[in-house]
């Protein structure tokens, strides 16, 4: 059985020979990255799914946060059932007569943008903190790497929970909460990619033309530390989502007046017991279909952007 | 060896005082110790007998000391809500998360290494694809959102299992089990599967990726060059080796299993640390919130001691390397 010859190698050879045909590095990119079909299928819906958040205002049927247009003799239909106004309920609707459907498309808004912007904050610190640490070594590494090691020891989860028990409820709290849960990841993996890079001969070559070391820094060392920066934070969007998700679930995220994903599950739960699962049931699925489509597309990211599988 | 438990037990030492100091800064500096640590029922004579027990009015490094003090005897305050000392309470309570957590590693040990193994084994297996499909799907479900899912299922649909408690418990050397009552062991399998399924997809992926680069090592082939039974081969050699990876993170897991186990005990009502957590944290009991902190610390800082000590003796790679002592 080991002795069988690799499935796949010729395969391989073929799809070889076709990527000399791209030129630029992109082109390549996206060809190694459409290797894969469910990884390609993955990135399409997650595009639909973003597109979808975004056009939250103008594809749901009704706004769910506007009062006016709200019945509470809508409250509780299962999913297909016509409201009293006549529209259709297509995912049902909850305590207070709101559209599910509506309510999703609102709530992937909130979700996804709070895992995005907490994310870009928490990559830009991590980056920074982790190259400064790699470049200036000595105290300041040890010191960086010290707070990195002892932070990565504890669940993320705690550590928000903590925080959030300590300053409050809140978007901006929660934002704070995810970057702090974050960066330390980061600040781990550009730094041993830092470390690799600092050494090589290009960076030599720099140093040779006098060039300033915030120049080597950020123009030389940064570019390649990116690839595997990549592969991480696509993970941790992912992981951001879910980690809002489950506090806001837990009552500690966000307010009851910016719905996340999560409080709409949680929101849910009460009546789940006497058989209404639609509130907390599609909310749930929108989250999956989000993360797992996130997830999919990091594995493929990392097997295309990781230098030991060069091809 | 000697030296390097010595000096692994210095840098817990050392951390753990770290994190009191955290704790202390949060609490104390950061917040209003007067209405974090003193019940907003409490009187203005009971104010004034707070503050000169913890010493509210001296300087802030005096007050530290204090604070230290009275947590290495055990006085971590007293709760609002059950007007009991918190570290008796949260004490109460680790059993049943312990319990709950122990249930859910060891379902994900005894599921996750062997199907790890056989898609390692045979990787282009249909079998082996699904069970890595299944892993995709374990490790993007939401765990809050599975255990609302298991019990609209098993509870309300099938009516099963009860969604909610510990059921019947036996008293074994002093704390009550569940695993040991037929109840008992009903009201566990849901919460222990919820809290399983994420570790189970992590131990999974781990276990195939280590099988999948051991196959390719030259033990391996030396040892079936030897005329090995693929049994053997596997079973001791491959085995062996990809231990190492695997428990060191079966133990780090440990630990998100007990920080994820607040969860899964919010959902099923399960009567553990974490629910205690969160009830605490609703109902601002912030004494029970602070002592929960320093309960879980030492917890952890015990947990990296110990699964250091356990790679060592596995791995002599790296048993003199005391260097890297972190955590």
């Amino acid at each position: 059985m080991l002795q069988a010859e690799l499935p796949g190698a010729r395969a391989e050879v073929e799809s070889l020979a076709s990527l000399q045909h791209a030129e630029t590095p992109l082109k390549r990119f996206v060809a190694l990255y459409a290797e894969s079909r469910l990884a390609l299928v993955a990135a399409g819906v997650l595009v639909l799914i973003v597109a979808a958040a975004i056009a939250a205002p103008w594809l749901a049927p009704q706004n769910p946060y506007d009062l006016q247009q709200l019945d509470v003799l809508d409250a509780r239909l299962p999913p297909g059932e016509k409201s009293a106004a006549g529209m259709t309920f297509w995912l049902g609707s909850d305590a207070q007569g709101r559209d599910m459907l509506s309510a999703i498309l609102y709530g992937l808004r909130i979700s996804i943008g709070v895992g995005a912007i907490a994310t870009v904050a928490a990559v830009a610190i991590g980056l920074s903190l982790g190259l400064v640490a790699a470049y200036a070594g000595g105290r300041t590494e040890s010191l960086v790497m010290r707070v990195v090691d002892l932070q990565l020891s504890f669940p993320s989860i705690l550590i928000a929970l903590v925080l959030l028990a300590v300053v409050g409820q809140g978007v901006d709290k929660i934002i704070v909460a995810l970057i702090t849960v974050q960066w330390a990841y980061y600040a781990r993996t550009v730094r041993s990619s830092a470390l690799v890079e600092r050494n090589k001969e290009y960076v030599e070559a720099a140093r040779c033309l006098r060039l300033s070391s915030a120049r080597i820094l950020f123009r030389h060392i940064m570019p390649n530390c990116l690839p595997p920066l990549i592969v991480v934070a696509t993970v941790q969007v992912a992981h951001a989502i879910a980690l809002e998700a489950t506090l806001s679930f837990l009552g500690l995220g966000l307010p009851i007046t910016q719905p996340s994903l999560g409080l709409l599950i949680a929101n849910g739960f009460s009546y789940m017991l006497s058989g209404k699962y639609w509130i907390s049931f599609y909310p749930g699925v929108a989250l999956l279909v989000t993360i797992m489509a996130i997830n999919l597309v990091a594995d493929q990211l990392r097997d295309v952007l990781n230098p030991r599988l060069a091809r | 060896m000697l030296t390097y438990i010595l000096r692994r037990l210095a840098a817990s030492a050392v951390l753990l005082l770290v994190m009191s100091l955290l704790v202390f800064v949060g609490v104390y500096a950061i917040g209003n110790p007067v209405d974090l640590l003193i019940s907003p029922e409490a009187d203005q004579k009971e104010i004034e007998r707070v503050i000169a027990a913890l010493g509210l009015d001296k300087p802030l490094w005096q007050q530290y000391l204090i604070f230290l003090e009275r947590a290495l005897s055990g006085d971590l305050g007293r709760s609002f809500a059950f007007h009991t000392p918190a570290i008796d309470l949260i004490l109460s309570r680790m059993p049943a998360t312990l319990e709950l957590a122990l249930a859910a590693m060891l379902i994900a040990i005894a599921a996750g290494i062997p199907l790890g193994l056989y898609a390692g084994l045979k990787p282009d297996s249909l079998i082996a694809k699904s069970i890595m499909a299944g892993s995709i799907f374990g490790f993007s479900l939401p765990t809050f959102w599975v255990g609302l899912m298991l019990i609209m299922l098993f509870s309300v649909h099938l009516g099963w299992l009860p969604s909610t408690g510990r059921g019947e418990t036996v008293a074994l050397f002093g704390v009550q089990w569940s695993i040991f009552t037929w109840d008992g062991l009903r009201h566990l399998a849901m919460p222990a599967f919820n809290l399983a399924l994420f570790k189970l997809s992590l131990l999974i992926r781990l276990t195939r990726a280590s099988t999948c680069e051991a196959l390719l090592q030259d033990y391996v082939k030396f040892a079936r060059a030897k005329g090995l039974r693929m049994r053997r081969v596997v079973g001791v050699h491959v085995l062996k080796n990809i231990m190492i990876p695997i428990v060191t993170v079966i133990g780090l897991e440990f630990g998100s299993v007990l920080a994820f186990s607040i969860v899964t005990e919010t959902i099923f009502a399960w009567p553990g640390m974490g629910k205690l957590l969160i009830d605490s944290i609703q109902v601002l009991d912030r004494p029970v919130v602070v002592a929960y902190l320093l309960v879980i610390v030492i917890v952890f800082v015990f947990i990296n001691l110990l699964v250091d000590l356990v790679y060592s003796a596995l791995d002599p790679r790296v048993r003199l390397a005391p260097g890297h002592a972190a955590g």
